[in-house]
């Protein structure tokens, strides 16, 4: 089986299920980068923000309790500079920003990172990730 | 050396109240929900008031007001509207020391800073735009000998405006000042770690404008900013922050045809020539001062030098006295007019500050200095201290290529000008750059060749009115601080006037 890209917390799983329930929708992340907030991962119900041609997805994860599933994504471009690195979304107490579903709860998912071992990168560093056009079409 | 008093202590210059509602129609009004949220110091981690917590419906409040006043502020004669916003400079420049502990404490910046920077800045930013709008003109073309075109600038009406907290006044001053400026009403959106020090101004300033031209509302992005974002009822939106919020914002302004201002951050290359180290006199300690620019406002800005490039002749040499000035950076209590570096700005600011202090330990960057989180011990035990960090890696590395908004530097060599050009230019933002050379050629073709919007040139962090500020990639669109952002804030209107009598001859 091949290692994951992204995969989250308990806590953060604890907190999707909280989101998705009051929101009553399936839930979507896009990684963001750059500025105040950035680096962040952010949450929105699914299908909020519109991925395209300039997007990656990096994984398609199932929670319990969650309608289906929680595609992660992250612009192209910044992928480049961080497919090296295996993501673990946490969520930590904070006042998340943007328009992350998150900050009225007092908390906020942060993405922690850690370097590939040899075996995951040998068996990741030629598998293509699809972008939103092949996703979506 | 001052330290002032925290608010809420005997003799502190400024005082919060212990509750904020929104500002709508020029006077507080309670959150329609009757929620509030709590506002932190992150100077010493306590909460020190609440604030609304607004939703879609006080955002329809906000903008009832603004329609019901935009036509005529937007009548207004740009002399009236110039003196307007020379009031409130006036204002402002009066209370300049009240507004500035004010800040400290909401925001944990150093409070030097906003006595010498933030608030001078955003003073000097309503007197920049009082100047221009009595300056600005429409301009006319002569077709033909009868038939004459005029372009005529009009306000575009309501407009939304979503502040950062990185500079609580002095992001909402670049926004705030060419809007009205332009005879514009707004809606205003604060970021939620920081939504009181501009109503502290606000509250000053309130009896300068006439209710309705400027509402704030406070709350959650997503309960807030997003309502006030996707709304049909505004012209255009203007927004300071991330990219993926800054792309949500650009989907909704599709949805409703209306134009977007963003602008969105940076890893900005600060660029050592060797022949600074040529002699060692005051501008070989210019460009030691010039490295350490990346722990200015506890490095969040979104130009933070937050990549230093250091000509391979001189990097040992430059770097040894860099990492001395850098360690006599002193970080303390915000409210010290000593205290160089002070608090970041929330608990999870600090938190994403040392994952990427933990990453770039594990891409293999060599940690030179800093890389902990400061407890200042005593009343600022709790409070969101990080010491100034550098690392010393390769320009592929993340810590390199991500925005961290903290005093975090990223420290690579570089061989020769092109190489240079190569590193400063290999990354996905545009925002901000530095050179430092004594070689004027040098200096201009290194400023020609960076892919960003501001190229700093043996200065650094700088950001004076009538310098144009925007970025190229993924930093963002259009341009502040300058006359040309008044264009952003308006529509042309066109004449096309005919002053012959005859017909054409069609029908």
């Amino acid at each position: 089986m091949k290692p994951n890209r992204v995969e989250f917390t308990e806590t953060a799983m604890d907190l999707m299920r909280k989101l998705s329930k009051r929101h009553g929708a399936g839930l979507m992340f896009h990684q963001s980068g750059g500025c105040c907030d950035g680096s962040a991962p952010m949450c929105y119900t699914a299908g909020e923000f519109r991925t395209g041609g300039s997007d990656v997805l990096l994984g398609e994860l199932e929670v319990d309790e969650i309608p289906g599933k929680i595609q992660f994504w992250m612009s192209a471009e910044q992928f480049e500079y961080w497919k090296h690195t295996h993501l673990t979304i946490d969520a930590v107490p904070g006042r998340g920003s943007g328009f992350s579903l998150e900050a009225p709860e007092g908390m906020r998912f942060l993405t922690r990172s850690r370097m590939y071992t040899d075996d995951e990168w040998l068996q990741l560093k030629d598998e293509p990730v699809p972008t939103g056009l092949e996703v979506n079409a | 050396m001052t330290v002032y008093a925290q608010p809420g202590q005997a003799g502190a210059l400024a005082e919060y109240r212990s509750r904020y509602d929104h500002w709508i129609n020029g006077e507080y009004v309670a959150p329609s929900s009757g929620e509030y949220f709590e506002n932190v110091s992150p100077v010493n981690g306590k909460v020190f008031c609440e604030v609304a917590r607004g939703n879609a419906a006080d955002i329809d409040k906000a903008l009832d007001a603004a329609h019901a006043a935009a036509p005529a502020f937007g009548k207004t004669s740009p002399a009236e509207r110039a003196l307007m916003l020379n009031k409130i400079a006036d204002r402002m420049e009066a209370n300049l020391e009240e507004i500035a502990v004010a800040e400290t404490w909401e925001n944990g910046k150093p409070v030097r800073e906003c006595l010498v920077a933030d608030i001078p800045l955003a003073i000097d930013h309503f007197r920049y735009f009082a100047g221009v709008i009595r300056a600005q003109e429409g301009s006319m073309g002569e077709l033909n000998h009868d038939t004459v075109s005029y372009q005529f600038h009009e306000p575009l009406g309501v407009v939304g405006q979503i502040i950062p907290w990185n500079f609580p006044i002095l992001m909402a001053a670049w926004k705030i000042a060419p809007a009205l400026a332009a005879g514009n009403a707004i809606v205003l959106k604060p970021a939620e770690q920081t939504p009181v020090s501009i109503l502290y101004v606000m509250e000053m300033i309130a009896d300068i404008l006439p209710p309705g031209v400027l509402n704030i509302v406070n709350g959650f992005g997503v309960e807030t900013g997003k309502p006030l974002a996707s709304s049909r009822r505004i012209a255009k939106i203007a927004f300071t922050g991330e990219t993926t919020t800054g792309r949500l914002i650009m989907q909704y302004a599709a949805d409703n045809i209306i134009p977007v201002t963003l602008e969105l951050g940076g890893k900005s290359p600060n660029v050592f020539y060797r022949d600074i180290a040529d002699h060692d006199d005051a501008f070989y300690d210019k460009c030691l001062e010039g490295f350490t620019m990346f722990a200015l406002n506890s490095g969040e800005v979104c130009t933070c030098p937050s990549r230093a490039l250091i000509d391979a002749p001189i990097y040992d040499q430059f770097l040894g006295d860099a990492l001395k000035r850098t360690q006599a950076v002193k970080q303390g209590n915000p409210l010290d007019t000593d205290t160089m570096i002070g608090a970041q700005c929330s608990n999870d600011q600090m938190e994403k500050i040392l994952s990427y202090i933990d990453i770039g330990k594990q891409e293999g960057a060599k940690l030179l200095t800093g890389g902990e989180r400061t407890d200042l011990g005593g009343d600022l035990t709790d409070g969101y201290y990080v010491e100034p960090t550098v690392f010393e890696g390769q320009n592929s590395m993340r810590l390199f290529q991500e925005e961290i908004f903290g005093p975090v530097l990223a420290v690579t060599k570089f061989d020769g000008h092109d190489n240079a050009m190569e590193i400063a230019n290999d990354t996905l933002y545009g925002l901000g750059a530095g050179v430092w050379t004594r070689n004027i050629n040098t200096a201009y073709r290194a400023g020609r060749t960076i892919q960003a919007g501001r190229v700093w040139t043996n200065n650094y962090h700088d950001y004076p009115a009538h310098a144009a500020f925007g970025g190229y990639k993924s930093s963002g669109i259009g341009r502040e601080n300058h006359l040309m952002m008044l264009k952003h804030y308006q529509q042309t209107k066109n004449l096309l006037v005919n002053y012959n009598e005859s017909k054409l001859g069609f029908f």
